[in-house]
């Protein structure tokens, strides 16, 4: 397919069937590999968005300079874009993250900025909401509240899905902005008004919930509690496991919150077949595997990936 | 009825720093009442005007009690409950 641009090349990705994790010609799973974008991952389409929207509202001018808080693929997504349009790019990350992050927003020409580790991203959220008020002219976009986020999803993400899969009964999705979530939900919701819209959220090793009281915790603007049929939490090992599996069986190299997000999409086929029930489930890859080869992960026992990876921000 | 219940490191203040402990009940507020006895305090962290506070979430086997009926959401014996503090991903 051709393009006039990267830019112009986001989206469009394929969705393929897994003929050997469906367990039965009823009960179908299907794949949303978002890791055909051009940064790797399914963040460069809000990323893009966030930023033609700024563009067109006047908040973003040639040479300006953005700040966002990120645990690092919409970073990453943000730096690819910047770079083509000409704009300066500051990162605040969570220090819990794996190297390649840095290794690859760096190499994208964005600075980026720690946040300790205690507290994972809403350290990363409060740094950065400190950092644009002392620096009234930065332009944070800020992916967990900003429309445009969602939007990509609702106007990109749900019609390639349904145009793929008319007979779609579920969809799963992991759960950090939301974004996917609501706009991908809402959109396949208006079409097919019996769709399930599922969230499979990460649960990482203590550390990242390691706020001083509960009221430090954090909810992004976008979330819309009506948009999901149900929410499930999905440890380190479960994560693990489906992302080796995915390997396995279907060939597909994925990070660790797509091993996530498959947990909840067996669950559900798992269910279905109980029931008796046909079920097209369609689910998200959020990124390819490459950024986490430095975790171990890939290889070892479980117990020892399971360990690896405890107290980062894998999602 | 004993359920499982796994506490998270910013309330084991208030649970002799047990990051798992038995309650009982057959409702996630019987739950919160049969923990509130064994450890007072504890269920003013979780519940407040009689909701969930916002920023507390609480699974029981891994699923959002938000979606099983918030406080009414059922369990039976063996359950495993899980409560965590509300956190960003992205």
């Amino acid at each position: 397919m051709r393009y006039d641009s990267l830019l112009e090349s986001v989206g469009h990705t394929p969705l393929v069937g897994l003929p050997n994790l469906s367990p039965s010609p009823d009960v179908r799973l299907w794949a949303k590999l978002e890791d055909r974008n051009p940064t790797g991952s399914i963040k460069d389409r809000a990323a893009l968005a966030m930023i033609e929207a700024a563009e067109r509202d006047g908040t973003l001018t040639p040479g300006c300079t953005i700040l966002e808080p990120t645990s690092g693929n919409t970073g990453i997504s943000l730096a690819m874009a910047a770079k083509l349009k000409g704009y300066n790019l500051i990162c605040v990350m969570p220090e819990n993250t794996s190297i390649e992050r840095t290794q690859l927003l760096n190499m994208w020409g964005a600075q980026v900025r720690y946040s300790p580790a205690a507290g994972g991203s809403n350290e990363a959220v409060r740094v950065a909401k400190g950092l644009a008020a002392e620096n009234p002219s930065w332009v944070m976009l800020y992916q967990y509240g900003n429309p445009a986020n969602s939007l990509a999803h609702y106007t990109t993400t749900g019609p390639e899905i349904l145009a793929d899969l008319p007979e779609i009964t579920h969809f799963v999705a992991g759960l950090g902005t939301t974004g996917t979530l609501m706009g991908t939900g809402r959109y396949l919701r208006e079409h097919r008004p019996n769709v399930q819209i599922i969230a499979a959220e990460p649960r990482y090793g203590e550390v990242v919930y390691g706020l001083r009281n509960i009221d430090e915790g954090f909810i992004p603007e976008l979330y819309d509690e009506s948009v999901l049929t149900t929410r499930y939490s999905v440890g380190p090992r479960e994560a693990v496991t489906r992302t080796r599996e995915l390997l396995e069986k279907e060939g597909i190299f994925a990070g660790i919150s797509t091993g996530a997000i498959l947990h909840a999409a067996l669950g559900i086929a798992a269910k279905a077949v109980k029931a008796n029930e046909r079920a097209d489930i369609a689910f998200i890859v959020c990124d390819g595997g490459w950024k986490y080869l430095s975790t171990g992960v890939y290889e070892g026992s479980l117990d020892s990936a399971e360990d690896a990876i405890d107290g980062t921000l894998w999602a | 009825m004993s359920i499982t219940v796994s506490i998270p490191t910013i309330l084991r203040s208030f649970t002799n720093n047990e990051r798992s402990v038995q309650a009982s009940g057959s409702s996630v507020s019987e739950v919160i009442a049969n923990l509130d006895s064994q450890f007072p305090g504890l269920g003013d962290r979780l519940i407040e005007d009689g909701q969930l506070r916002r920023f507390v979430n609480i699974y029981i086997n891994d699923e959002d009690v938000r979606f099983m009926g918030n406080l009414d959401a059922p369990l039976v014996d063996g359950d495993t409950v899980t409560v965590l503090p509300a956190v960003a991903g992205g």
